[in-house]
C-alpha cells in the first residue's frame, strides 16, 4: 500500500498544524458564546467584578425570568417571529412561482424579467430615495415594511431558477397535454419537486429576518409596538457603548430590584436571540451547503 | 398553423397565463427597486420635502462639487476602501486556509463537528456579533485583557475599542471570526471535485502532502478565487455596513466613518437629502466601475467571467 510508506517529518508537522489550527478555531468560535451564557446565568452585580469565564459564580435564573416576563421584550419576540414566519412562507412561495415562470424557455418575457431582477443586485436607489418612497407608500410606522420590500430577492430567484432549469422538461409537456393550467403545473409538479432548493432559500430568508434590526431602526423606531428582539438588543448595546461606568451603575441601581445590570441584560438577550438559531441550523446543513454551491458555482 | 410567424403580441396572448402569473412581480420590482432610482434626480436639486418634486431648485452638479470638496470626503473614502480590502483579503485567506486544513483531516466525525461549529457565527446577527466582540475586548473582565494581564504582557487593561488606529483591525478580525467557516464551504466544494487520480499520480511520483497542496489543490482553486474576487470587488463600497456601524463609537470616528454612515449622518440626521443622495450615487458609480474593471482584468487573464 502507498499509505504504508514511512511518515516524513513534514507530514507530522502538517498534522500538528492542522489539528492545532482546528482546535484553536473551535475555542475562538465557541468561547464568546459560552462566556455570555455563563454571564447570563450569573447574578448581575456579581458579574461586574469580572473573572467569569465558562461557569457562573453565583448561579441564578433571575435574568431570564425578568427579561422573559418583560412585556416589551415579550411583544418584540412576537414581532420577530411574525415577520420571520410571514416572509419565509410567502417569500419562498412567491420566489418559486416567479422562478418557474422565468425558467420556461419559450416564455417571451423571460429575458426581460430576469434582467430587471438581476440588475437590482448592482444598482440600488440608496437610503434617502428609498426612505421617501416608503413614506409615500405609508410603509413607515407600519409592520408591513418588514415583509413587503424583501419578498422576492434576485439572488434567491436565480438559485431557484437554476434548480428548476435542471428538472426534466417532459414533466411540463405531459402535464400540458393532460390539460393542466400553468398555475396547476407550478403548484402540483414544480413546487413539490423543488423542495430541497426551497428549503435552502427559506433558511437564508428566515436567518435574515430573524437578524434584522436596520429596517426597524430606519422606519419604525418611533413605535415601540413594532420593535423586534434584535432591535431591543441593539438599543441595549448602543446605550452601553455610549455610557460611562458610573452611568451604567446608576441605571442598574434604578433598574427593577436593582439586581439586573445592563451587562446581564445584554448577555441574556444575546442568548435569547441566539438559541433558536443555534438549535436549528446544525440539522439544516445539507440544505445551505447545497444552495451555496448551486448559487455560487453554477451562476 | 404558422408557429414561428407569430408576432410578439400574438405570443404574448398565447402565453397569457404566464404573463398573468408574472405581472404582479414586474409591478412589484418596479415600485420597490426602480422608483427609488428616480430619486437619483434629487442629487441635481436642492431638494426640500415641503415642495413638490417639480418645484425644486435645480443645481446641476453643485452637490457633486460639494461632495468632492467636503473636508471628510477623502477620510471616508479611505476608511471605506481600507476596511473592505482588509476584510476581503483576510476573509479569503483564512477561508482558503480552513478549507485546505479541513481537507487534511482524516477523522470524518471530527471534521464534521468542526465544520458545524465553524458555521455558527454566520447565523447570528451583527448585533449579537458586535456584542460578543465588545465583551471579549472590554476592560472589565474581557477575555483578551485577562489573558494579556495574566501573561504579564500588559500591566493594566487596554481599552481596545477606544483606540482609533486599532479599529480597522478589530473590524478585520471580527469579520474573519464571523465568516471563515461559511466562507470555506465553496472552496471545500471545489476541492472535493478535484479528480482523485491527480493525487494518486502525485503519490506515485513521491509528492509529499504539502507538495500535493501546493501543486494540485491550490491551482485547482484558482477559478473560484478569481470569481469570488470579482464579485467582491464590486461590493468594496458596500461591505459590512452593519458591522462597522455597530462597532464604531465617537472616539474612533476618524477611522470608522464609511460612506453609508456618512450618508446616514448627512441625510437623515442633518436632513441634507440631496447631498446624501449624491454620496449614494457616487458609491454606486464607483461600484459599477470596480466590477467592470475586475471583470475586464479577469477576461484579459483568460479566466471565467461573471458578466
Amino acid at each position: 500500500m502507498l499509505r504504508a510508506k514511512k511518515r516524513g517529518w513534514d507530514d507530522i508537522l502538517l498534522d500538528i498544524f492542522v489539528y492545532s489550527f482546528l482546535i484553536a478555531l473551535i475555542i475562538v468560535t465557541l468561547y464568546p458564546f459560552l462566556n455570555t451564557l455563563a454571564i447570563s446565568l450569573n447574578e448581575g452585580r456579581d458579574s461586574i467584578k469580572g473573572g467569569i469565564y465558562l461557569w457562573p459564580r453565583e448561579f441564578t435564573t433571575f435574568n431570564y425570568e425578568s427579561l422573559l416576563t418583560d412585556p416589551q421584550i415579550f411583544h418584540a419576540a412576537g414581532v420577530s417571529i411574525a415577520r420571520t414566519v410571514l416572509t419565509t412562507v410567502f417569500g419562498t412561495f412567491l420566489t418559486a412561482m416567479l422562478a418557474y415562470v422565468i425558467s420556461r424557455k419559450d416564455f417571451v418575457l423571460r429575458k426581460f424579467i430576469t434582467f430587471i431582477y438581476v440588475l437590482t443586485m448592482y444598482v440600488q436607489g440608496g437610503l434617502i430615495p428609498t426612505y421617501f418612497l416608503y413614506q409615500r407608500l405609508g410603509l413607515t410606522n407600519n409592520f408591513w415594511v418588514y415583509v413587503l420590500p424583501g419578498l422576492v430577492a434576485a439572488f434567491n430567484l436565480i438559485i431557484v431558477r437554476t434548480y428548476i432549469n435542471g428538472l426534466p422538461e417532459s414533466l411540463i409537456e405531459s402535464a400540458k397535454i393532460d390539460g393542466a393550467s400553468e398555475f396547476t403545473i407550478f403548484l402540483k409538479i414544480i413546487l413539490p419537486l423543488s423542495k430541497p432548493v426551497l428549503a435552502t432559500i427559506a433558511i437564508f430568508t428566515a436567518v435574515y429576518h430573524w437578524s434584522a434590526w436596520w429596517d426597524v431602526f430606519l422606519y419604525n423606531s418611533s413605535n415601540p409596538a413594532l420593535s423586534t428582539l434584535q432591535y431591543e438588543l441593539m438599543k441595549v448595546l448602543a446605550s452601553a457603548n455610549s455610557m460611562s461606568g458610573s452611568m451604567q451603575q446608576a441605571l442598574s441601581n434604578s433598574a427593577q430590584a436593582a439586581q439586573i445590570t445592563p451587562r446581564a441584560i445584554r448577555a441574556t438577550m444575546t442568548i435569547i436571540v441566539t438559541v433558536p438559531i443555534a438549535v436549528v441550523y446544525p440539522f439544516l446543513q445539507r440544505y445551505f451547503v447545497h444552495g451555496l454551491t448551486l448559487g455560487g458555482v453554477k451562476e | 398553423m404558422k408557429k414561428s410567424g407569430d408576432t410578439f403580441w400574438q405570443k404574448l396572448w398565447k402565453q397569457k397565463a404566464l404573463v398573468l402569473m408574472s405581472l404582479p412581480f414586474i409591478i412589484y420590482v418596479i415600485i420597490f427597486k426602480y422608483v427609488p432610482l428616480w430619486g437619483w434626480l434629487m442629487a441635481f436639486q436642492n431638494y426640500w420635502p415641503g415642495n413638490s418634486f417639480f418645484n425644486q431648485t435645480w443645481v446641476g452638479l453643485e452637490n457633486f462639487r460639494l461632495l468632492l470638496t467636503d473636508p471628510v470626503f477623502f477620510e471616508v473614502l479611505r476608511n471605506t476602501l481600507a476596511m473592505s480590502l482588509i476584510k476581503l483579503l483576510s476573509g479569503m485567506f483564512f477561508s482558503i486556509l480552513l478549507a485546505l486544513v479541513l481537507n487534511e483531516v482524516r477523522f470524518a466525525k471530527f471534521k464534521k463537528i468542526t465544520q458545524t461549529i465553524s458555521y455558527l457565527p454566520h447565523f447570528i446577527s451583527w448585533v449579537v456579533g458586535a456584542n460578543l466582540v465588545m465583551n471579549a475586548l472590554s476592560t472589565d473582565g474581557g477575555i483578551v485583557n485577562d489573558v494579556l494581564l495574566n501573561l504579564g504582557i500588559i500591566d493594566s487593561p487596554i481599552m481596545f475599542m477606544g483606540i482609533p488606529k486599532l479599529f480597522w483591525w478589530i473590524v478585520g478580525a471580527s469579520h474573519v471570526w464571523k465568516t471563515v467557516g461559511f466562507g470555506a464551504i465553496l472552496y471545500l466544494a471545489s476541492i472535493v471535485s478535484i479528480s482523485p487520480s491527480l493525487y494518486e499520480a502525485a503519490v506515485i511520483d513521491g509528492a509529499s502532502r504539502l507538495q500535493r497542496i501546493r501543486y494540485i489543490t491550490l491551482p485547482a482553486l484558482k477559478p473560484v478565487i478569481i470569481i469570488l474576487l470579482i464579485i467582491n470587488v464590486g461590493r468594496l463600497m458596500n461591505m459590512g455596513f452593519q458591522q462597522i456601524y455597530l462597532l464604531s463609537n465617537g472616539r474612533v470616528i476618524e477611522y470608522s466613518r464609511i460612506f453609508r454612515i456618512f450618508e446616514l449622518d448627512y441625510g437623515l440626521k442633518m436632513m441634507r437629502y440631496s447631498f446624501a443622495t449624491t454620496a449614494g450615487i457616487f458609491r454606486s458609480l464607483v461600484s459599477i466601475v470596480l466590477v467592470f474593471s475586475a471583470n475586464q482584468i479577469a477576461k484579459m487573464m483568460g479566466e471565467e467571467r461573471l458578466i
